[in-house]
This record gives structure tokens, sequence and C-alpha cells, in this order.
């Protein structure tokens, strides 16, 4: 799970406080039930509409007549700039004390609204809010955490118009896993162990700043292989040549690395030998998410420039 | 209708993008905002807040189901798994099927991918499930 990391908060924990304290927290506050309708400051009006349209390059025609787009009904309570939700509210109030049991970072999982109708111009929502669950502690790809899930139910007047309910994960963030760490957040690249470049390698380093992916191929019997050395294993002669891979291939395995740490490199990192079509087989990181990969998927190569000097190749998934 | 797929949406995000839709939804958070700020906050970049997404995958379902259904469709629920962070430079992938068609409801299932140029980053941004009235 990677971070949409809404609202990171910076309060430090006053003390550890118990699982115990948490979950009779989070009682009382659920013993609280739906908060009192809060109205939204403005009524539903063509500008704001128009802006959302504007941003969202929605085309629907009846939103340009009148009638909001559906999933506007959470805009006309929001508390906007300058604006809060209020003491009471109960998903501030869950937030503040997971902050106080150290599970500082935040990011939304889930988001699930109900239209019972579209709003029109000229009426006004109001908005309740109750807590529904905290639910924890859970381990996480991101850390240990709590699972805090709100519902809030608007209406005009005593309609009910539109529901959410929303989730968030209040978590411990890990320790950053990577070394070199810059403050801009993620590795310091130049930490990267780099590889030993010679006379029987330096062919292939060159092609990957080229973007050309190349193996090593026997002069004297054709035979190619990888990775680099001096002699070929077939025919044991020493006259090197290359040629360029088309750079696809199959994945024949692949691992998902999480610890030791690697310099430079933000963990987890996926690691694919690859069945190139040539015939050789080669190992290399694979971008993207490691849940949608699959021994046999076809991929493709790609290049990740360190630096001037160091590309790297990198498989993607062929779609 | 089940089986039907959507046809593929690329959405380039922009830093006007995540600026403009937080703006549009009313959503001040600085990490919609404030690049500094957010990765003060440990984000590599500003990136799209969550109310935007409901919006884009409704911009996205509505687009096709005006054409194939009617001008009249009606978005009955939309509901959002979150995933990887879109980051500006990222593009949003948005992908569609119908997955139901029963009693004049349909069900998308919607799958918005992060395609990344960093080499660690990418994957889906969001999968939702959304019902729409005939």
């Amino acid at each position: 799970m990677s971070a949409s990391v809404d609202s990171p908060s910076s309060v430090e924990p006053v003390e550890t406080r118990s699982h115990d304290w948490i979950m009779a927290e989070a009682e009382r506050l659920k013993a609280q039930g739906e908060t009192e309708p809060r109205l939204a400051r403005d009524a539903v009006s063509q500008p704001i509409i128009n802006a959302w349209l504007e941003a969202m390059e929605e085309t629907d025609p009846r939103f340009a007549d009148g009638v909001a787009p559906p999933a506007m009904a959470q805009v006309w309570t929001m508390p906007g700039l300058r604006g809060s939700r209020g003491a009471s509210d109960p998903l501030s109030g869950a937030m503040a004390m997971l902050d106080a049991a150290g599970y500082t970072s935040v990011l939304g999982t889930n988001c699930d609204q109900v239209y019972e109708r579209y709003l029109r111009v000229g009426e006004q929502v109001s908005v309740t809010t109750r807590l529904d669950s905290v639910v924890g502690p859970k381990q996480t790809g991101v850390g240990e955490g709590y699972f805090v899930t709100t519902r809030n139910v608007w209406r005009v007047g005593d309609e009910e118009v539109a529901s959410m309910l929303f989730r968030v994960l209040k978590f411990k963030p890990r320790a950053r896993v990577s070394t070199g760490a810059t403050d801009g957040g993620g590795p310091d690249r130049s930490q990267i162990i780099r590889p030993v470049v010679n006379r029987d390698t330096e062919f292939f380093w060159e092609g990957t700043r080229h973007g050309e992916l190349r193996l090593q191929r026997c002069n004297a019997c054709g035979e190619l292989r990888h990775p680099p050395g001096p002699v070929c294993p077939v025919c044991h002669a020493m006259d090197r040549g290359h040629v360029v891979a088309s750079g696809r291939g199959r994945i024949f395995s692949f691992l998902v690395h999480h610890a030791p740490k690697m310099p430079g490199r933000e963990l987890p990192v996926t690691i694919a030998l690859v069945d190139l079509e040539e015939g050789v087989r080669f190992v290399a990181d694979v971008r993207g998410n490691p849940e949608d990969l699959a021994v046999g998927d076809p991929v493709v190569v790609g290049w990740d420039k360190v630096d001037d000097e160091l590309t790297l190749p990198i498989w993607e998934v062929a779609r | 209708m089940k089986g039907t797929v959507l046809p593929a949406w690329e959405l380039p995000v922009t830093p006007t993008l995540v600026v403009s839709t937080a703006i549009a939804t009313r959503d001040y958070q600085d990490v919609h905002h404030d690049r500094d700020l957010a990765q003060s906050h440990g984000s590599k970049d500003i990136f799209v807040n969550i109310l935007s997404t409901t919006g884009l995958v409704q911009k996205y379902v509505g687009d096709w189901a005006r054409t194939v259904i009617g001008p009249e469709f009606v978005v009955r629920s939309c509901a959002l798994r979150l995933g990887a962070p879109a980051h500006p430079y990222d593009t949003l992938s948005f992908s569609g099927e119908v997955t139901d068609d029963s009693d004049g409801m349909l069900t998308i299932d919607v799958v918005g991918r992060v395609v990344s140029t960093g080499p660690t980053n990418g994957g889906d941004h969001v999968t939702a499930k959304v019902e729409v009235r005939r």
C-alpha cells in the first residue's frame, strides 16, 4: 500500500498510550453518535460547480445548467481555507487520540459515496458525522496502525441526499528503510552501489547509456552469454563481441527484496530473472507493483538513469 | 452489457491539475498545492486529493455512460479503494469494465493506474466500483 497521505500530522506523542486506552477512547467517541448538523457556508451555486467542471474536464451538459455533480456533495461542507470541522468532530477526535498514542501518520484507504439524488443550485446542505469504528492494531505495508472509519450524511432539511463512508489508516511510520536519505524524502541516489566496469563489461554499460541492452557474443562460435566474461563457456575462445538485444522477454522468476538495506535505494524493490527472446537469462529490477506480476509475464527493458555515467536497465511489464 | 469494456483514458497529471482540482473541491490541505510543505511531510511532491479522484473516476464513467446509455444516466454510488499517490508528471491511466447489469443498474469496475517516471513508484492509484442507473 502506498501513501495517499492526507493531512500528515506533526503532533508528537506525549506518552505511550495503550491499546486499551485507544479502544476506550474510541468507544467514547462512538457513543457520542452523530454530530449536530453543520450547515454549508454557501448554497449550491453555479460558479463553484463551474470551477469543478473546468478542473475535472467534466462536460456533462446537466452540470452547466443548474445541477451539481453528485460527488460535489462533500464540497459544499468542506471547511475551506480558514474554517474548521469543529471541536466535536469525531474524525478530528479520533485523529487526535491516535496522534497521542504515537500513530502520527495518516493515509486514506477507502471513500464510498452513495447519492440519493443530485443537488440543484440554490439548495443548502448540512452534514453530520459519526465515528463508525476503530480497528487495530494492524500490521500494514507502511507500518502498524489503526483503521478509522467515519460516516457522513448530507441532508437538505431533513431529506438525506448523500452519504459517505470514509476510512483512513492512522499509522506509526516505519523507520526509513533506505540509507543516505535526504531531507527531501527519498533516498540519495548518489549512494547506489555501482557496478564494476572493466574490459569485460564496459561495452554493456556503454550500451545502457545509449538505451541498448547489449549481450556478449562469442566471435568464434556465435554463442550469446550473460553476464559478460572473458571466455566463451562453449568453445573457450576469448574473442568477444556483442549484439543488441530486442529488450523483450518473459519473467522466469522474481522476488521482492525488503531487507537488508541497500544504499541509495528505496525498499522494497522487485527483482526479476527474465528469459530474453535471444535465449539468455538476465536479472534486473522491475518497475511497478509486485502484486501485479506473475511468472511468464512479458516484459520490456526500460532505463533508470542514475547519473551521466550510470544507467541501469529496469524491467517494465509489457501491456 | 456485462463484460463491456470502457475506452481507456490517459490523463497527464500536471501541477495545474493537482492544484486546480484541489481548490475546485475546496480542499486546502498544503500537500495538494505546496510542494515545499508536501516534501517536508515526506511526500516526493504534491499529489491529487481523494475527492478529486472521486470526481475524475465519475468523469471517466460519465463520458462513456452519456454516449452508451444516454444523457439521463444517474450515478448512484461510487466506492473507491485508494493506493499509490498521483504526483505531477505521472500519468493516470483509467480503464473500466461493466461487471454487472441487472434491474436497470450497471456496475462498472474502474482502475486508475499511476504510470510514473520514477523507478519504484507506480501501481494502482485507485480501484473503484461505480453504480450507474439507466
